[in-house]
């Protein structure tokens, strides 16, 4: 059913419901203070960085209203917050899948098969590279500092390297 | 030709069990340098430096000491401290082993550092990728704070020191020194205009050095054993050791520790390095620090792995990175992924780097699919030349270095292996077929 007519004054649809549970609140406010103690007091906004990634490990992801939240606690717009978002790849302004997959195809890498892998991976995921589902996010990303120990991935940040299609099998099969 | 015996210094505890701990630093003697140093003047310990010849590993090679004198002494501003910790460079990867596997060995330059400049925060930046780094760094940090190493009194003297770990999120960019103090202070990682150099106008406006990790590291050496040994250990304007990163075509890829004078062929075939060639393979092309640095033929590989040696030969020792192309690979293929890279990671401030990088990737694909004509490699090249001309290194039309960066590779490639080019547009097809990527791009 509709909530907002065409023509009709905009009404903000409610919010299915609130950004944080009261624990999280209270870790996600904690863990602000301890940020903005690192800069001087009137440059609040430079824990930007810091304060997205809070949301995003939090979340799983960069929600508006909690960009919008992460701006007021440093004393910032919104514009600013989302400025910064979306500059950076490691933000996600929409909801990605459970394991964000990126795959290093730079030149050390592609010398050491990193194509061959990701064609591979992107048969095993059923996706392209650039596309997500519920499951899986898979990205071609630029070099990781794993030259010497190529072709390697990172899944979610955790960083895997020296892969073989084997090993490859290995780690996808186990995740939960 | 170095007057001191060559031996590891700052990869020398990696591996070992528990290297990264405050305990088994100190073992190895840790921290007895920044005893020394609190016993000296500050400017006595910037002599020292500018004396050691210790010149910046993250890529330009410019002398620590010199930049460090660069920062007023009357400022009323707080100074900082910034490590750049970024390590984005394709090709690279030595500072995250510092980081993993020796971060007091950081920490203490940092805190050697931060003493002589009269520094009292200093911010250790590493790109946002960096989650295992970052948590060795950190529990580091927390170890130095616990030992009253940072924190209101450094070694029970009276200077105040705070450091904190900041994680990136994903842009080469950020690793340009003013772009990384955009980050710093929050915002997208946007390059300054220099002058003012951060020495002078840098975090928050106020007077900031940034180094590299593999810089500070070096740090606490020179106050250990002396500025003569030290010195000694390299050659006549590059003080020290340092650490190269072998990837590519190679038998055996690595981070390895190496004197001044190790040359790159040294490099690529020592049994103590990298052991040589695939069976049956040559080297065909060489990148010698970094994918920003101008490539070189296999006939250009004497020369030895220093800053200045690298300059005579139009090419740069940047930041260590060696990437070997064996002469089963396509250069064209090779140049094509380099260039998407910088296309890529443009910040977009400057026309010439926005619009002139994905031009350039457009052409090398076109070509590299066999859809190029004669007239596009004096477009390929005009267009490198709009970005920045070549030679020499440093001509760029833009706000930093990375239009030069972008530019280097498209020009040297052409410069080098042209005839592979045309052998491209002539054959309406790449020659290497679907084996673009040498004797180990196949994966098994
Ligand atoms: C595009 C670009 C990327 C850079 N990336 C890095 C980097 O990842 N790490 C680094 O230490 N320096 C990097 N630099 C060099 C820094 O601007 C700066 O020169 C260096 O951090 C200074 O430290 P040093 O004097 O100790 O080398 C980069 C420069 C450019 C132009
Ligand atoms: S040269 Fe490129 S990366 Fe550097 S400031 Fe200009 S547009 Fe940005
Ligand atoms: S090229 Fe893939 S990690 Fe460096």
């Amino acid at each position: 059913m509709l909530t907002t007519r065409p023509f009709g004054p905009y009404v903000a649809p409610a919010m299915a419901e609130p950004l944080f549970t009261p624990e999280e609140q209270k870790k996600f406010d904690a863990d602000i203070a301890d940020l903005l103690s690192r800069y001087p007091e009137d440059r609040k906004s430079a824990a930007m960085l810091p304060a997205l990634r809070l949301l995003q490990e939090m979340k799983g992801w960069l929600p508006p209203e909690g960009m919008k939240l992460v701006a007021s606690r440093l004393g910032a717009t919104p514009e600013r917050a989302y400025e910064v978002a979306s500059f950076y790849v490691m933000y996600h302004l929409k909801k990605p899948g459970k394991y964000v997959v990126d795959v290093c195809t730079n030149l050390s890498c592609s010398l050491w098969g990193a194509e061959k892998m990701l064609a591979y991976l992107e048969q095993k995921l059923g996706l392209k590279a650039g596309e997500a589902n519920e499951r899986f996010t898979l990205r071609e990303t630029e070099c990781l500092a794993s030259c010497g120990t190529a072709p390697c991935l990172q899944i979610n940040e955790d960083h895997h390297e020296s892969l073989t299609r084997a090993k490859v099998d290995e780690i996808f099969d186990k995740l939960p | 030709m170095a007057a001191t015996a060559f031996e590891p210094i700052i990869s020398s505890a990696w591996g070992k069990p528990n290297s990264w701990t405050m305990e088994e630093y100190r073992r190895r003697g840790g921290y007895k340098a920044l005893e020394k140093a609190l016993e000296m003047q500050p400017p006595q310990i910037i002599d020292l430096v500018k004396k050691s010849n210790l010149r910046g590993r993250g890529g330009a090679g410019f002398p620590t000491g010199l930049k460090w004198s660069f920062v007023p002494k009357d400022s009323p501003k707080p100074k900082y401290l910034a490590v750049n910790g970024d390590e984005s460079e394709p090709g690279t990867f030595k500072d995250r082993y510092i980081l993993e596997d020796d971060p007091h060995m950081m920490l203490e330059g940092i805190a050697i550092a931060a003493y002589a400049l009269g520094v009292h925060t200093c911010y250790v930046y590493l790109r946002g990728e960096f989650k295992f780094p970052a948590e060795r760094a950190n529990a580091a940090i927390k170890e130095a704070y616990a030992a009253g190493i940072f924190g209101k009194k450094v070694m029970g003297k009276d200077f105040a020191l705070d450091c904190y770990l900041v994680r990136g999120a994903g842009a080469y960019i950020c690793g340009e020194e003013t772009a990384l103090l955009e980050s710093l202070e929050g915002k997208k990682g946007w390059p300054r205009l220099k002058p003012p150099f951060p020495a002078v106008v840098g975090l928050f406006g106020c007077p900031t050095v940034v180094n590299n990790v593999e810089t500070l590291a070096n740090v606490p050496h020179i106050i250990n054993r002396g500025v003569e040994w030290y010195a000694g250990l390299g050659t006549d304007k590059s003080g020290g050791t340092r650490l190269v990163c072998l990837s590519g075509t190679v038998n055996r890829p690595g981070v390895y520790e190496v004197s001044m004078d190790t040359t790159l062929s040294q490099l690529i075939f020592d049994d103590k390095y990298g052991r040589g060639m695939p069976a049956g393979r040559k080297v065909k092309a060489v990148i010698p620090g970094g994918s920003s640095a101008p490539v070189l033929g296999a006939d250009e590989l004497d020369v030895a792995m220093e800053f200045e040696a690298m300059k005579v030969k139009q090419t740069m020792a940047g930041s260590g990175g060696v990437i070997v192309m064996d002469d089963s690979t396509c250069m064209v293929r090779s140049l094509w992924r380099v260039a998407r890279f910088y296309a890529e990671e443009s910040c977009g401030q400057c026309t010439p780097c926005r619009e002139g990088t994905p031009w350039q990737t457009r052409l090398l694909r076109k070509i590299e699919e066999g859809r190029g004509e004669p007239e596009d490699l004096e477009l390929l090249s005009k267009v490198a030349s709009s970005i920045a001309p070549y030679p020499p290194i440093g001509l760029g039309n833009t706000i930093c270095a990375l239009g030069d960066a972008a530019a280097l590779p498209t020009h040297s490639f052409l410069m080098r292996f042209r005839d592979e080019f045309e052998a491209h547009i002539r054959e309406k097809r790449c020659p290497f077929g679907d084996k673009p990527w040498g004797a180990y791009g196949d994966w098994s």
